[in-house]
This record gives C-alpha cells, structure tokens and sequence, in this order.
C-alpha cells in the first residue's frame, strides 16, 4: 500500500471506511510526515497538531457510532492562513495580525467542519495574498517540494506545497488573480478557482474583494471536485454569494469529453516568456485532449493578453487599500504607539505592513484618487468590462477554453524579488479568469522537459459550469496518469 | 456695498433607523448599554467580515424618499468612503454615492409667511459610526489624555437627508425640522430625538448682500442638539457673518460648532482640509434593484403625515391652528387626542383645552412622554364628562387628573375616594347655608340691603363647611332666597 501521505482525499476515505485505518493514525501520519519535511518544505504558519488530533479521535468516535458527517469525515484539510479560525491563530502573512486569534470561523472552515474534517494547519502565503511566489509572507518563505532552492508560487504557496509534499491531502487557497492555480501547476497539484460566488468568502480575510474566491488545492481533480461540494453553495453572510445549494460536481465527473470543444487561446500561445519547456507539455496536453474526443479550436482573447495585467494591478490594489484600512492599531493585532492616533496609526502600519503592501497600497490609494479615479480605476473598470465581454463572444463557439497555467516554472528564491514587474507577469495567464468571474482550473500535464519541473494545463469555463471544466480535467488526468504515479510526487 | 442681505441654509440631517437590528450585521439596535456588548466581527470590521445588507432598513429608506416625495431609484448602490477614524471600525464608511435609494423630492413646511417649499436633492442610506469618549482634560479631543471606542453605535443604519438651498432663514430652518421630524415621527421609522443624537442637523449657511449673485462662503455649523438650537445656532450665525460683511471682510469657509451654554458658534477645524474620500463602488455587495411592486406596497401602507393630519384636525375637530400644531406635533399625540375625543363624544374642544393644558403640563413637569402616562385617553374623556355633568368642579377636576397622573387610578374612583361628588341636594345644603347667615350676619344684612356682591363670600363660607362638595350653583340660588326679597 501507498504510504499514508501520498494517499488523496478520497483514497482515504475508503481506507477510512474500510477500517483499514483510522483517523486518528491519520493524523498521525502526516503529523509525522510534517516533522519529516517542513523543516525544509516550510509550509505550515501555525501548526496545530493537538487540534488535528482532538478533530481526528472526535472523527473516530463518530464512525464508531455510525455517525459519519459526511463521506470525507475524518480527512484533515489544511487552510491558507487567510481563513479565519475561532481560537487558532490567523496573520494572513502579515506582521500586522502577528498573533491574532479570531473569535470566529470562515464559512468554509465551519462547513469543512460540520462535514467531519480534522483542521490541519493554517498554510503559508504571501502576505494579504500579495505575491506569486509566497516569499511576501512576513515570516517565512516556503520552497517548492520539487526542488528546494525554488518557490511554490503563490500567494497560496504554502497550502500548494503542503499539498504538493504529503504534509495534508488537501488544502484550502484562495485565488485573486491566480493565486490557487499558479502554486498548484508550479507544485504539479489540481487548483481550482471556482465562479465568484460559489464559495463564500465570509472569514477569508480581503484583499480584493470583487476578485478574491476561495478554492481547493488537491492531488487529483476528484478530491477538488469533493472539496467544493463540501464547501459551496450560498452563505447568507456573504452578499455576493450565488443563490442555490453546493453544486454537484461528482456527478458525472468520469462522463469523458467526446464532442467537447475546446479553445486554445491564441494569443496567450505566442506569449512572450512562455518557456519552451511549458509550450511543449501543453501542446502535448492540446493533442491528449483531441486523443480523448474534443474538437480542438482557437480563440482570441487578444484584450485579456494585453491589458488583463494592467486591469488587475489597479482594480486589486485599490479595493485593496480600502481592505487593509482597517488594520490601524486600535482595535487588534499590531500597535506600535505614537504621541497620537495619527502617529499611532502610521507607525503601526510601517512596521506592520511588508514591501509589497505598501507598495499596493499606495498604488490603490493613488488610483481612487480625486483626478485620477477616471484615468485608472475608472478605466480599468472598463477594460474589466471588455474582457468579460471577449470571454462570452469566445464562449460562442467553445465550451472550455485551455492554455498553459504559468508561462514558466517554478522560479528560484529570489529570482524576482527585486522586479515587481517580473514578478507580476507570472499572472499573465490567470489574472483574466477572475476579472471575468469565471471558474478555472490548474492540472497537472508532466514535467518540463527543460528542467523537469512541473507544468500545469489551465481550463477556463463559462460561469456556473464548474461541472464541464472538472470534468474535462478529469478525463486528461486519468489518461495522462501523472496524478496517480510516483513520477508525479515531488522526490522528497 | 448695499445694508441689505440674503441668508442661504442647506441642511443634510442623519437619522438613525430604529431597525430592530444594524445595517449589515444581526446585532441589535439600541440607545446606551455597556460599551462594546452590542456589537460582532461584522460592525467591529474584524479581519473576514462582511457585510449584509438589512432589507427593512432599505425599506424604512424608500419610506422616507416617498414621504419627501422623492423619486426611488431602480438601481441604487453602495460605495465605500474612505478616511481614517478611530471610531470607524473598517476605516472606510458604507454610503452611497452617485447611486442613491431617493432623489428629487420636497417637503412643504408651514411658516408665519406661509407655505415653504424645500426641494430634497437625495436621501441615501448608509452605516453609523462608533462613539469616541475622550478621558481627561475637557473631554473635547484636543486636550484629552486618551480616548476610548464604543463601537454599540457603529453600524446603526443611518439615513442622510440632504435639502437644496431654499432656506433662507434661521425660522425656516427651525421650522423645516420641525416639519421633518415630525414625517420621520409618522414614519415611525426612527425615535427622532435630537438629544440623544438619533437625529443630527447639520447646516451649510452662507449670508451674501442682496443682488449680488456669487453666494457667500459655505460655513458648515454643527452639534445642534434640540429643534430649539437650530434656531439659535443659526440665528446667532447669519448675525455673525452678516456683521462680518458688514465690517467689509469675507467670512471664511469653515466648520464651525454651536455651543448650547452660550448660544453662539466657533471655528472647529482652524485648517481647511480637502477630503478625498476616494469613493469607489462596494464590492462586497450588490446593488439595490428595488422592485416598482415593492415600492407601491411600501407607499400603499404609507401613514397619514403631518400636513393631511393638520388639514383633517381642523377640518374634522375645528381646532384653532395653534391647538392642531401641538396635536399633530407627533402621531402618538394625535392618536391619543383622537382616542379621547372618541371616548368622549363631545365637543372636541374641550378634549384639546385639558391636553394641551393640564396634562401637558404635568407631562413637562414629570417629564414624561404622553404615550407612558398614566392617563388613559378613556379616563380623560370621563374626567371631562364628570365636569360637564355638574359632579365636580373644573377646579377640583384638576386635582383629580393629577391624581390620575400619579397613580393612573379611574376618574370616578378618585372622586369617590376623596367624597369630592358635588352635592347639589337643596335639602342637604339647608343646614350649612343657615349656619353660613347665622355666622356673618354683617355680610347677610348686607345682602339683605341690595348688596348682590357679597352672595359671593357668603357662597365661600357654604362651599368651606361642605369641604368644597356643594354645588356653588345651587348654594347661590338657596342664599337668594334667603336674604333677597
């Protein structure tokens, strides 16, 4: 048998219910797994060992009594530390929640855990979600399971490499403008960032709050389409929130894909900085899902290439500046004090705040400006607009649309630091799906054959149409077969 | 430069929605309370929060908008204002900006010279803030120690009702709230109470010399508390700049606060700051599409409001105009004048003269609201009939209604109690009458010698030995026929 760690979500339920194993030597097992490989993996933020194991026997007792809360009770899931969570410690990354325990759990955690799930660390992350590569979190960077001087990607880097190293079957991220699928293809997992509105974003701390959606990081496309049935449907505390239950995702998930059209974006093709060696896998996927029954066509999304980043980099920023007006000293977290609240505040955010916050801030605060509004905000607003519209005019002739996740793989430590420009392209790709609302997916497509490093084959669909997007990445993985095999676990 | 000026008043006036709950979050709304025990992650702005909006505050809103014959938008937003406070828990207020709820409406406001027609420019909907309580020094900011935050306020759904500016004077401006406030009283949508800050006035005046077509600089007055300091503050304020101008100088465009000691306003803000609030659209929710089926079953159960009230009062009760203002000055008034006048059957006069009289000024005195008197508007009514029936004296029904007041006892009940009952039994008033002559007899040969004025201290000694019960009609007449030939 595969060792306990490497096993999916949904292996470990049947072992679960098998009675081959209980939750508890779950728990077990991957703790011991963490004390093996964080060391230098660096994934988790808060480890909460007593909790997963307290939630674990808790599980045990309930499929001793035949009183399972779900099919998935007793598989732990780990969360970005975006997600708040009553009585463990929540920082977002940041200096500035350094110590924070809030007084109440996301909506996501509390469905995670009215469905039995044991809570397995809070993750690690580029600070508010700022960043592609998690070395903006305040306190550490997390490296890449595949290779150790390389980052995860991020802003969800450290849910992606805790995924990626068997530290937790499955793991919370959240994605603003790829934050969920660029880590996941960086650390070969599935990422999904579903529709805006499946899932609730109620205790996701904000960074960009018409863009933010929370999604799963799994091993294989089955435990994503799982967690989002466990976790979706409307939250009254959320406005935004679509109306309607969970969508059905499993359900016909193994349907194939005979006579689906699929749409490669042109454009994004003939990218400048798409590597060679993701060029070649993708195409290898493009002609995989032809093999498999899909009419392969083209579609342009020549506004989304060339100004999607440009868009993103104003709208998320200002809504951000408004979002972390908050964290001012007086109510929680950091203080630093001053001879007044001026004084106070100021000097609790320049020590609380990292490089790329402020920098964002800053950015946002310009844009909204009096004078400015029209040339920036204004005008992204408007662009957001024509790439809505350019995805539904492609939409006309396809029914999923596919293109490499990242233009590169993982990136060494460091390597973009400096150039926040470098830094921001590793979204070229994905920053379109959330300006459109739109749900996407990151799947494994093997490893480069530059570097052998992961590369990962993105699916947009229609909104609302999760159902097709997972269904399409589930047909490539079980023929590609790169989940499912050694060859496609970091050699850690 | 002329001797003549013009006073320009726009008003922008928040009133707190009495919602049993807050603007986006489940916590109730209430006045006071220990600081910081109504309140959630939502209104402290904890890290993940977010906002809901309550739809019976939007619907209080669209209430108001058509009371103030405002237009209700199909599509109204929120937006975020952005500024730093420390009573504002996400440092950005929920508002509404270029979309708001109701635009477009007026109020027609009674005056001595008549009708006043002031145009609403909007009325929007948006988050109240928390309370700052500065420790130390005078308790205003600049010379405190420290300062706490009760966030119970913040949340509290307030509604900004900004006028055009038609005001043109201190009068019209008292009168326009009054007249406001008591549509928002109507509406029942608010406690209205300027003391405890549940309606706010705001004022922008500016005072220029007659023709001259550029208005004067815009100077925003604040902390009026009561309908009375409207009055004041901007009486006092049309006086200072007009002496300004007078003195050749400009006043200059400031923020200045009324102080009710002295009656006079002062610069707030010595700098002038140009706030960016930075507004952009709320992303944490959606617009407002109000239904036109929902709007017309708001403004079907619209209440009677105060003009259609007075019109009907005068019509209906034929009430001075003087009586139908304070009747009509809030609808639990009005409702309790008219149960009374109902129970009573009579003249609704009479009913108006013990209101506005007596009872209110037990109410002053008490300083307690007409709706938690003891009073009833049926014991009223028979206290009123027992002075028509000749039972008791209007003298002694006064003693009898403050009776009522303290102990909320029936009218007949107290009488019988104190044996107040008129006697008007002839026989029965025989004996005091006799005893009355046989003790003045000075005051009886007077009578006798065509002194009619006297009857009336004789009338005293009887009214004495009964203990105030004969019925001074009756002992007049018995005296009469005792000493007049």
């Amino acid at each position: 048998m595969t060792e306990l760690h490497w096993l999916g979500a949904t292996e470990l339920a049947s072992a679960l219910d098998a009675g081959e194993v209980s939750a508890q030597e779950v728990a077990g097992a991957l703790l011991q797994r963490a004390d093996e490989v964080d060391p230098s993996v660096r994934a988790v933020l808060t480890r909460t060992d007593e909790r997963l194991l307290e939630d674990a026997r808790a599980a045990d007792r309930r499929r001793a009594a035949g009183a399972l809360r779900s099919p998935y009770d007793g598989v732990p899931v780990g969360y970005k530390d975006i997600f708040v969570t009553r009585g463990t410690v929540t920082t977002a990354g940041s200096r500035i929640l350094e110590g924070y325990v809030p007084p109440y759990d996301a909506t996501v955690v509390q469905r995670c855990s009215a469905a039995g799930l044991p809570l397995a660390h809070k993750l690690n992350m580029d600070e508010f979600a700022m960043g592609s590569s998690t070395e903006n979190s305040a306190f550490m960077a997390t490296r890449n399971p595949w290779d150790l001087e390389r980052v995860p990607g991020g802003s969800s880097g450290g849910s992606a490499a805790a995924v990626a190293a068997g530290i937790v079957p499955w793991a919370w991220g959240t994605d603003t403008g790829g934050s969920i699928r660029q880590p996941a293809s960086l650390v070969g997992i599935v990422g999904v960032k579903p529709t805006y509105g499946v899932v609730s974003r109620y205790g996701m701390i904000a960074f960009a709050s018409s863009l933010d959606q929370a999604g799963p990081l799994t091993r294989n496309v089955r435990d994503a389409a799982a967690l989002l049935e466990i976790a979706g449907g409307h939250d009254p505390r959320d406005a935004t929130s679509i109306p309607g239950p969970a969508p059905r995702l499993l359900d016909g998930i193994d349907a194939g894909i005979e006579g689906l059209r699929v749409g490669i974006v042109a454009e994004f093709m003939q990218a400048e900085g798409l590597a060679h060696g993701v060029r070649a896998r993708v195409e290898d996927a493009y002609r995989r899902l032809e093999k498999l029954g899909a009419e392969l066509g083209e579609v342009h999304l020549p506004i989304s290439l060339e100004h999607g980043i440009s868009a993103y980099y104003l709208i998320a920023p200002a809504e951000a500046s408004a979002n972390l007006a908050r964290y001012d000293g007086v109510r929680y977290g950091l203080r630093v004090d001053g001879e007044d609240v001026v004084a106070m505040t100021s000097r609790t955010r320049a020590a609380g705040f990292g490089a790329e916050v402020k920098r964002r801030v800053m950015l946002g605060t310009y844009s909204l400006s009096a004078g400015y509004y029209d040339a920036y905000y204004g005008r992204a607003l408007r662009v957001r607009t024509l790439i809505k519209q350019e995805f539904a005019r492609a939409f006309e002739h396809v029914d999923v649309i596919a293109s490499p996740t990242s233009p590169t793989t993982a990136f060494r430590l460091g390597e973009r630091t400096a150039d926040p420009l470098a830094m921001y392209l590793s979204d070229l790709f994905t920053v379109a799906a959330p300006l459109a609302g739109l749900p996407a997916i990151s799947v494994p497509c093997g490893l480069s054959p530059d570097d052998s490093l992961p590369v990962g084959l993105q699916l947009i669909a229609p909104a609302l149409q999760e159902s097709t997007m997972l269904r399409t990445a589930y047909a490539f993985e079980q023929d590609l077969g790169f989940a499912a095999s050694p060859e496609g676990r970091p050699p850690l | 430069m002329s001797d003549a000026f013009e006073t320009t008043i726009g008003l922008e006036i928040h009133v707190e929605l009495a919602t049993a709950s807050k603007m986006f979050c489940s916590c109730p709304v209430a006045f006071g309370g220990e600081p910081n025990t109504r309140t959630c992650p939502v209104c402290l702005g904890l890290p993940g929060a977010l906002p809901v909006p309550n739809r019976k505050a939007v619907e209080y809103t669209i209430r108001i908008g058509l009371a103030l014959n405002c237009r209700i938008a199909e599509r109204a937003g929120f937006h975020r204002k952005n500024y730093f406070y420390p009573d504002m828990p996400k440092n950005y207020q929920i508002s509404q900006y270029d979309e708001p709820l109701c635009v477009r409406g007026h109020v027609d406001v009674p005056t001595e010279d008549g009708v006043l027609r002031v145009g609403i420019t909007r009325v929007h909907l948006e988050e109240d803030t928390g309370k700052s309580v500065h420790v130390g020094g005078s308790g205003r900011i600049a010379d405190s120690d420290r300062s706490l935050e009760d966030f119970n306020r913040a949340g509290t759904p307030l509604v900004e009702i900004v006028s055009e500016p038609d005001i043109h004077s201190a009068e019209q401006a008292r009168a326009f709230v009054s007249e406001l406030r008591a549509i928002l009283a109507s509406l029942g949508v608010s406690d209205v109470r300027m003391e405890e800050g549940s309606l706010r006035v705001d004022a922008n005046v500016s005072v220029r010399p007659v023709g001259e077509g550029e208005h004067g600089a815009k100077v925003e007055v604040k902390n009026m508390n009561s309908i009375r300091s409207v009055g004041r503050a901007l009486q006092y304020e049309e006086a200072r700049q007009r002496d300004a101008l007078r003195r050749g100088e400009m006043p200059t465009q400031e923020t200045r606060h009324f102080d009710e000691r002295t009656g006079r306003t002062s610069a707030m803000r010595t700098k002038e700051f140009a706030f960016d609030y930075r507004y952009f659209p709320e992303p944490d929710l959606v617009p407002l599409t109000p239904s036109r089926a929902w709007v017309e079953e708001i403004a079907a159960r619209l209440p009677e409001l105060p003009a259609a009230r007075r019109a009907r009062f005068a019509a209906d009760y034929a009430l001075p105009a003087a009586d139908v203002a304070v009747l009509t000055a809030s609808p639990e008034v009005a409702r309790w004048f008219e149960e009374a006048v109902a129970a009573y059957g009579g003249e609704p006069k009479r009913i108006a003269n013990w209101v506005t009289g007596d009872l209110f000024g037990l109410l002053n005195d008490a300083g307690v609201e007409l709706t938690e008197a003891k009073v009833t508007p049926a014991g009223l009514a028979a206290l009123v009939r027992l002075v028509d029936a000749g039972r008791i004296s209007g003298k002694q029904a006064k003693g009898v209604l403050q009776a009522m007041f303290d102990s909320g006892a029936e009218p007949e009940a107290i009488v019988a109690e104190r044996g107040l009952e008129q006697v008007s039994d002839e026989a029965a008033l025989q004996g005091a009458v006799d005893e009355a002559i046989a003790a003045n007899p000075d005051a009886a040969d007077k009578v006798r010698a065509g002194n009619l004025n006297t009857i009336g201290f004789l009338v005293g000694q009887v009214m004495r030995r009964t203990g105030g019960r004969a019925d001074p009609r009756v002992v007049n007449e018995l005296l009469r026929r005792k000493l007049v030939p």
